[in-house]
């Protein structure tokens, strides 16, 4: 059996054997406070919560987690603090969910507390399906105990002894060291029957997804756990109250758990002396997309999306100008350049038309065509959408299929008040939170890059130059005549003499490129 | 009881009802495609979508409790639009081809295209293009005329408790089919037709060799005949044929039927069926009057009796007979003729 005595004699045992690892290696540096953090530019204006133990201890030991303390946090709830303290707790923390609402965890919690059932659940929603993110992957690959002792705490204060993680199949590894630190977490007495003792009780099991994005949301993501078709249900009752199999059940992400543990060991007003006073704490970005350095950042909350991009990330590729920057992945939206000073938090994302989202951050430049960039998160929806409700299996496909007209150059007058409409209804109308963000990318784009959508309709032409039907291609004066292009042309429609200038039929050109590639003087451009 | 405000008007309503529900009690009529009353609440057709004050999004009421001092709106100018949209991506995916379709005049979703003023959907593009299932020798499934309300699926389960069929794929491609797409002649279905009577559309319409349109038949309120339970049902006459049948709601069987009452109705009309009693002449039947069968069953009987006693008989009644109709049968036997050599087919 676990007890207080031997989780810190083993925190003293192991802590300075993960610290000589740490030396050798040289990644790491220690600070004054005891902290280990990572070394190097990328990581000095981050400040790591959700991922504090992701790259410095070795996942599958639970030894290396109790040596930074870990476990600390649930025998101290376990024994000086009621279920009703440790809610308080999580109200005064402010905690709000990481998968992208940002509800508040600690009224979440406190719901399901007061409902009286015979069993109640907490589930880990770990399916992440956003296009780019994989945040929820590093903490359960890299850190799998911190979410367990997230689990068991909530478990303990809303009188749960059952969990579950719903986990992505996509994700082997990730299921992997789960099933690992469950094993281990078990052995030590640390979850099962009368953890440190005590009378909690706290189990954990895998549940895997097959695949489907929907299954993210709550309601569906509960359906495929008993063994459904991943559906949303209709909300005429609170998760809180009547969750998975009808009983009180909390389902938390992966970060919003892994935030857990901390808070009890450093307090709530630790919590909340980081980041803005309604969004408290840090915030895991994918920063990706046409950024020097594209990674996981995690940062304070209310930091600007400049500070992100160009301080920690070190700016755009190849020098080339920012023109937006995509949050929330398929549920948010474009936000402009000149929109980069926006402080990163759940109200201020959500002024500007976009969403925190579970933390997606695609960085664009001159070169990405807006449009497209909105039907390829449409096509992403329509390909995900579960069928249930009208607006959402009819309205998006229709929505896509009028992108798709637009970027292939047979956009007409009315297409954009044709989508402004749909995601009116799409939006409103829509059955669960899928579809009433589907819109999203159409909407923000319109409302920030609407000359674009206009140029491809109206003049046939693709300002980013990325929409290949749109593209023309076309040889300048600068042509030496060596022909090279018009031998190389698989369609044969490029005329000229020798040491002349050569032309291209447009009309018979398949636009594969290959003058442009052939060129010796690069006399061949897009326009 | 909570106070709620529809469309300006002020109610007092029970305390868990939901808004679709208190509207119909006050004679609101709200239209929904995927709604019934026996099912567990779904929300899948949205058209019975309303404003309620100080919420973000459109609401659909057969999923929303009342509550005290709720402000409803069930056909300002948003909530008539947004149901218009719905109803005309709807249309946008379903063959226009109510001029021969079955269910014409009796389809809810033309019901509800001609209350909209929808021609036809005005989204020019993909239409589901999928085979039509007609392994079933009852009833086939046309999955291009499907609106996906879930009901057929839903009654399926919750109240017929069969499972044979579910939702396969998902978004735009999503139909209902049966397990590994094998058909509804190899599938657990035992066509009760259940999933037909409440199918809304003409994607699950009962075989039929007879041509009618719904507005030729009157319907004839009448007792299932094949078995004692008395399961109401209303049979579709057309001139003095009948043909079809729809199950009564408000009988005790709640809108359900077994595949005997649904389908097995075509007796009815049938040449072969036995109107008169047959008496053998000289070794062929022949017609007779109900007065002469009786007065030959009488003498065979009491000829019978004398010769051979009453043990010599033997009675079996039928499962199609009511309780009262076999009691009296046993009746007969064991009081009349003197024998408890009596029986019925159910209990084999």
């Amino acid at each position: 059996m676990m007890t207080l005595e031997k989780l810190r004699e083993i925190k003293e045992k192991t802590r300075p054997i993960l610290e000589d690892r740490l030396k050798k290696e040289g990644k790491t540096e220690i600070r004054e406070d005891g902290s280990i953090v990572l070394k190097g530019d990328y990581y000095k204006k981050q400040v790591r919560i959700a991922l504090r133990n992701c790259e410095i201890i070795n996942p599958d030991s639970i030894d290396d987690y109790i040596a930074l303390d870990g476990y600390s946090a649930l025998g101290k709830v376990l024994f000086e603090m009621t279920p009703a303290e440790v809610i308080d707790v999580m109200m005064e923390s402010n905690l709000r969910g990481r998968g992208g609402a940002g509800f508040p965890t600690g009224r979440k919690w406190n719901e399901a507390f007061k409902y009286d059932a015979d069993k109640k659940y907490i589930i880990c929603n770990a399916d992440e399906g956003d296009p780019g993110a994989f945040m929820d992957r590093s903490i359960l690959e890299g850190d799998p105990h911190s979410v367990l002792e997230g689990m068991a705490i909530a478990g303990y204060a809303v009188g749960a002894d059952q969990g579950f993680i719903y986990v992505r199949a996509e994700y082997p590894l990730a299921v992997k060291t789960l099933k690992k630190a469950i094993e281990q977490a078990k052995e030590y007495g640390l979850l099962g029957k009368n953890i440190f003792g005590t009378d909690f009780s706290f189990d954990i099991e895998l549940r895997l997804g097959a695949g489907a994005f929907v299954c993210g949301e709550g309601t569906a993501l509960m359906e495929s756990i008993e063994g459904k078709r991943g559906m949303p249900r209709v909300k005429i009752h609170r998760t809180a109250h009547k969750g998975l199999w009808g009983k009180p059940t909390i389902i938390n992400n992966v970060e919003t758990l892994a935030n857990v543990p901390i808070i009890y060991q450093k307090g709530a007003d630790w919590f909340r002396s980081i980041g803005t006073e309604k969004s408290p704490g840090t915030k895991v970005f994918a920063l990706v997309g046409k950024v020097k350095e594209s990674g996981l950042v995690e940062v304070p909350m209310g930091m600007t999306l400049r500070e992100i991009v160009f301080d920690i990330g070190g700016g755009v590729a190849d020098d080339r100008a920012i023109k937006a920057i995509q949050t929330g992945g398929p549920s948010g939206g474009c936000i402009p350049a000149d929109l980069l000073d926006t402080p990163v938090d759940f109200e201020s994302l959500a002024k500007i038309g976009s969403i925190m989202g579970s933390g997606g951050m695609v960085v664009m430049d001159e070169t990405d065509c807006m449009v497209d960039i909105a039907r390829f998160f449409l096509d992403f929806t329509v390909e995900e959408s579960c069928g249930k409700c009208v607006p959402c299996r009819e309205g998006t496909k229709r929505m896509l299929e009028i992108l798709e007209k637009i970027t292939e150059g047979n956009g007409e007058e009315g297409d954009i008040e044709r989508l402004e409409s749909l995601a009116e209804t799409i939006s409103s109308a829509s059955l669960c939170g899928l579809g009433q963000t589907a819109s999203n990318p159409v909407t923000s784009t319109l409302q920030y890059f609407r000359d674009e959508y206009i140029a491809h309709i109206r003049d046939k032409r693709c300002p980013a130059g990325s929409c290949q039907a749109l593209l023309e291609y076309y040889i300048t004066d600068a042509c030496i005549g060596c022909t090279k292009c018009a031998r190389n042309c698989p369609v044969s429609c490029i005329s000229g003499k020798v040491k002349e200038r050569h032309v291209i039929d447009t009309e018979t050109c398949i636009k594969c490129g290959t003058c442009m590639e052939v060129c010796p003087v690069g006399a061949v451009i897009t326009r | 009881m909570v106070q709620v405000t529809i469309n300006g008007i002020k109610y007092e309503v029970e305390k868990d009802k939901t808004i679709l529900q208190a509207c119909r009690e006050v004679g609101i009529e709200i239209p929904t495609l995927c709604h019934d009353e026996r099912l567990a609440p779904y929300g899948a057709c949205r058209m019975c979508l309303v404003e309620v004050e100080g919420g973000k999004n459109l609401v659909t009421s057969c999923t929303t409790k009342v509550r005290d001092g709720m402000v409803v709106y069930t056909n300002n100018p948003k909530v008539i639009n947004a149901r218009r949209d719905v109803l005309d991506l709807l249309l946008s995916n379903h063959p226009m081809e109510c001029l021969t379709c079955e269910k014409s005049g009796n389809c809810k979703l033309q019901d509800y295209a001609y209350e909209y003023g929808l021609v036809d959907g005005t989204y020019e593009g993909e239409k589901r293009n999928k085979e039509i299932d007609d392994s079933n020798h009852f009833y086939y499934y046309d999955p291009n005329k499907c609106i996906l309300c879930g009901l057929c699926v839903r009654v399926c389960d919750e109240l017929q408790c069969t499972n044979a069929i579910g939702f396969e794929d998902r978004g735009f491609n999503t139909i209902v089919a049966t397990p590994f797409n094998q058909g509804l002649e190899k599938s657990k279905c035992v066509s009760c037709g259940n999933c037909v009577s409440v199918c809304p559309v003409g994607a699950l319409q009962p075989k039929t060799k007879v041509k009618f349109r719904y507005w030729e038949t009157k319907k004839v309120r009448t007792t299932c005949s094949y078995c004692g339970v008395g399961c109401q049902m209303d049979l579709l006459v057309k001139g003095n044929q009948v043909v079809g049948v729809e199950p009564a709601f408000d009988g005790f069987n709640n809108g359900l039927l077994c595949v005997k009452g649904k389908f097995g109705y075509k007796f009815i009309n049938h040449p072969d069926r036995l109107k008169k009693p047959l008496i053998k002449k000289d070794g062929e039947f022949v017609e007779a009057t109900w007065e002469e069968a009786y007065r030959l069953i009488v003498s065979k009987i009491k000829e019978t009796k004398e010769n051979y006693g009453a043990e010599a008989f033997g009675g079996l009644t039928s499962a199609r007979c009511t309780n009262e109709e076999n009691y009296l049968f046993q009746k007969l036997f064991r009081a009349v003729i003197g024998t408890n050599n009596v029986d019925h087919c159910a209990r084999l």
